[in-house]
């Protein structure tokens, strides 16, 4: 094997003097970091029971771990199950992992009643300090539940291919109206019979402009395409809520 | 000035104040066998209103009584009107947490009572919910509904009337969830259990007039000691 050719310095361009213009901090980007913002983004993912919510969020911690700061709450049916496979799962410290308990109804307190899920992102931001990114995931529920825009920025909604191909065509606000909608597991629709060009035509046709990511995490760990999604998120929100913003409510 | 709707807002099980989490001790009663049917319900439900429906209604009465403290009523001339009135509310807080024998219920009522705080700030931006008391925890739920009521001109008998009402209602609507119950008849069980609601309230209410240490104290050992027992439940549905 030949040896690798140490890499030539890259040119630098020549630079424009033809403005007269100064650099007050020559080393100092004047854009504020990623997600370095007043307040957390707030990420709502939800969707049916087993279509891999938990699973997406295990991978978004291990794709920001080292990149952001990062806080998460889980809103279960039954108790704190979500929370603690997320802290077996060790993706994330389980001082950044808060568990809410919703009495029968996921959905209603993502959505109508949302005290409680406030009260564990305040409480995260006390205890760990301030967050960049809150991805609150929502207990498994029907294709009807949304989280109220009282509570998240931005909301996921993540389907999966073993539900059946069907399931973008019924609709529903999660699959139609979701900032972000995941068809997960694509890696079983050999298996199930799901044809995923059926399911990107219906989501097309039930969600216009909106996005729909296929994804399969057996084959992306870090969930690339979520990832990057929500850092193009981060941008715009850190635009909208620069660092002088006050941070959340009283 | 009469403000029927907003009674019937502030009693609403649909107002965002969390209680939707809340079964009322009931879920612990019926894993323990005790409530099985329309009856078992029916007997739990007056006693929660004999128990934590008086003590809650009396203690928010109590709230809406300290919330009016106004100029006329401050003796001393180092007093200003809110710290009078903090002061009146940091006793009763004190005092409904010696009633309040179960450490698991001081922290649900605690954590209620910040529910409700956030939606009465949201709401009622000027109400003086400055003047509760700091405590780890928040202020019990009964202080907060007493300043809620208040700050929408509520009388202390719609005050105690709306905690009163949410003691049975709530637990009513997780037996409904927790034993398949006919929904139907559960709620003729409210109506009759109606004229009681309105005597607790009654009661609580001219119970705000005497000092904090003389309020009712009623209590249930046993919903204590089951209220401990599911707190460290693994599994459970509700918070309480």
């Amino acid at each position: 094997m030949p040896a690798v050719e140490p890499t030539t310095p890259p040119v630098t361009p020549p630079h424009d003097e033809t403005v007269p213009h100064t650099h007050p901090e020559p080393g100092v980007d004047p854009h504020p970091p990623l997600g370095r913002a007043g307040r957390a983004l707030r990420v709502g993912i939800g969707g049916p029971v087993g279509s891999g919510k938990t699973a997406l969020v295990a991978a978004l911690c291990r794709a920001f771990a080292d990149e952001l700061r990062l806080g998460v709450v889980t809103n279960d049916i039954y108790t704190t199950e979500d929370a603690d496979f997320l802290r077996r799962a060790g993706v994330l410290d389980p001082a950044r992992i808060r568990a809410v308990e919703t009495g029968c109804c996921p959905h209603t307190a993502i959505r109508d009643d949302i005290g409680a899920n406030l009260d564990a992102i305040d409480e995260l931001a006390e205890a760990v300090g301030p967050l960049d990114l809150v991805l609150v995931e929502s207990g498994g529920d029907n294709l009807t539940a949304t989280f109220s825009r009282g509570l998240v920025d931005r909301q996921i909604f993540v389907v999966d291919v073993a539900g059946g191909d069907k399931v973008p065509r019924k609709g529903g606000p999660g699959v139609t109206a979701a900032d972000l909608l995941v068809i997960n597991k694509t890696d079983l629709a050999p298996m199930v019979g799901a044809d995923l060009a059926v399911m990107d035509r219906d989501a097309r046709a039930r969600r216009g402009d909106l996005p729909t990511l296929f994804l399969s995490i057996v084959g992306d760990p870090t969930a690339t395409s979520v990832a990057d999604w929500i850092r193009h998120e981060l941008a715009h929100h850190a635009a909208l809520h620069p660092l002088a913003a006050p941070v959340g409510p009283a | 000035m009469a403000t029927p709707s907003l009674l019937l807002l502030l009693a609403d099980g649909r107002f965002p104040a969390g209680a939707h989490a809340h079964s009322g001790g009931l879920e612990a009663a019926v894993a323990a066998g005790r409530v099985t049917d329309l009856p078992t319900l029916e007997a739990f439900l007056a006693g929660r209103l004999a128990t934590a429906g008086l003590v809650g209604a009396a203690f928010a009465a109590a709230a809406h009584r300290a919330a009016a403290l106004a100029e006329p009523c401050v003796r001393s001339a180092a007093l200003t009107e809110p710290a009078v009135r903090s002061a009146a509310l940091a006793r009763l807080d004190a005092e409904l947490d010696a009633r309040t024998a179960a450490p698991a219920l001081r922290a649900v009522s605690r954590r209620q009572g910040r529910a409700l705080l956030r939606a009465g700030r949201a709401i009622w931006p000027d109400a003086p919910f400055a003047d509760l008391p700091a405590t780890p925890g928040g202020a019990h739920q009964p202080l907060v509904l007493g300043l809620l009521c208040a700050a929408a001109g509520l009388s202390r008998l719609e005050t105690a009337t709306i905690a009163a009402y949410g003691t049975v209602t709530g637990a009513a609507s997780a037996g409904v969830r927790l034993l398949g119950l006919d929904p139907y008849r559960v709620q003729a069980l409210l109506v009759g259990l109606a004229d009681a609601c309105d005597g607790t309230a009654a009661e609580a209410a001219r119970a705000a007039d005497d000092p904090p240490e003389r309020l009712p104290a009623a209590a249930a050992p046993l919903a204590d000691i089951h209220a401990e027992i599911h707190a460290t439940w693994e599994v459970r549905l509700f918070a309480s």
